[in-house]
């Protein structure tokens, strides 16, 4: 009989204990689930900031060469042949819109009426009014036959000053290439954009 | 923060950093070149002078160009885009310019040429005022570099009086 009791007391105390182990876990569980739980709010809070950082400082660098360019795309990419060989497919053009009248020989960058795509041709021909300042400019492409009248929107013989989105300064070979795939390959840009995304919001930094 | 990924992207980093700063490095090294072009450029002949239907005066002309470009080639020029202007005023027009040939030199090789040569591009006026009419031939040349800040100059030649008549 009395084996038996402490048997059973023994056995009470280990329940006892079980339980008690048991309770602190449970505490302990639910208290790094609420910790984990601050924290990854913040973090995602951090995360989306940093986005937004990085989105908007693009945006002020990009308004910031606006301003200091005085053209309306400081940057383009070169499309077509027309200016080969010195400026192929990808290269990318600085572009400066300053006030300075605009010259035979310079490379512009201009929009015709009615075409979607800035054209970068070479001035081949300026006529400019006295009185009004009004000015008549006939491009051509260095690596075309003949000049761009065929281009230019029907009837129209010369591009004039607000055709102009301003001229080439300066030039950096291939690296619009990044450009020129990601618009003809819509899917390589969503891949990217999402890889990009997804490194911003996993990163711990 | 010693992963795989954070290491590619400060490579990538650095060595894109690192290109364009060589980049930028080698177009200012074009700033020391002390270019003494040399060019001339003279009309040996006018072809015919006749005003046309629509009342603009047209001009071909016959040009004697030579010049020796060789020294704008730096190691950073990939090509020289030179080319002849006329260039005027008339009654008009404050100013005129108008490309009467042109030629893109690849190499330093053919920086020295001497041609003779009819006018590539019409020579025509907006408006009638070419008869009498002065102008400058002047030879602008543009150095395109392999990277960077595109340079140019000119020569400015003494100039031409076209006739009185139409021919």
């Amino acid at each position: 009989m009395r084996m038996l009791t402490r048997q059973k007391e023994k056995k009470r105390e280990k329940e006892k204990g079980r339980r008690e182990r048991e309770r602190e876990r449970m505490e302990w569980i639910r208290e790094s689930v609420a910790s984990v739980r601050s924290i990854q709010f913040r973090q995602l809070l951090t995360q989306a900031v940093s986005l937004g950082l990085i989105v908007t400082s693009a945006l002020i660098i990009w308004k910031g060469l606006m301003c200091f360019t005085g053209s309306e795309s400081p940057v383009v990419v070169v499309l077509s042949g027309s200016m080969e060989p010195g400026f192929k497919r990808g290269d990318i053009l600085f572009l400066h819109m300053s006030k300075d009248p605009i010259r035979a020989g310079e490379i512009v960058v201009f929009n015709v009426d009615g075409r979607e795509i800035p054209i970068v041709h070479r001035v081949i021909k300026v006529h400019e009014r006295e009185d009004t300042g009004k000015v008549d400019v006939l491009t051509k492409g260095d690596n075309n036959y003949g000049d761009d009248i065929v281009l230019y929107a029907d009837g129209q013989r010369w591009l004039h000053r607000h055709h102009i989105m301003g001229r080439a300064v300066g030039f950096l070979p291939y690296v619009g290439w990044v450009t020129i795939i990601m618009t003809e390959k819509p899917i390589i840009k969503y891949i990217l954009i999402g890889a990009l995304g997804l490194l911003v919001i996993t990163s711990k930094d | 923060m010693h992963s795989f990924g954070y290491r590619v992207n400060t490579l990538l980093t650095f060595a894109i950093t690192l290109l364009g700063f060589m980049c930028g490095i080698a177009s200012f090294s074009d700033n020391f070149n002390n270019p003494t072009p040399f060019a001339q450029v003279q009309v040996s002949n006018i072809n015919w002078f006749q005003k046309q239907p629509s009342g603009n005066d047209e001009v071909s002309l016959k040009l004697n160009i030579s010049a020796d470009l060789q020294s704008l080639f730096t190691w950073n020029t990939k090509q020289i885009f030179v080319f002849v202007a006329a260039e005027y005023e008339t009654p008009k027009n404050g100013f005129n310019q108008i490309s009467l040939w042109d030629r893109i030199i690849p190499s330093k090789e053919n920086a020295k040429f001497s041609i003779h040569i009819s006018n590539k591009y019409r020579f025509i006026d907006q408006g009638s005022n070419l008869r009498g009419r002065e102008f400058n031939l002047t030879m602008h040349w543009h150095v395109m570099p392999k990277t960077g800040k595109t340079n140019a100059g000119k020569l400015v030649m003494s100039g031409y009086q076209l006739p009185k008549e139409y021919r």
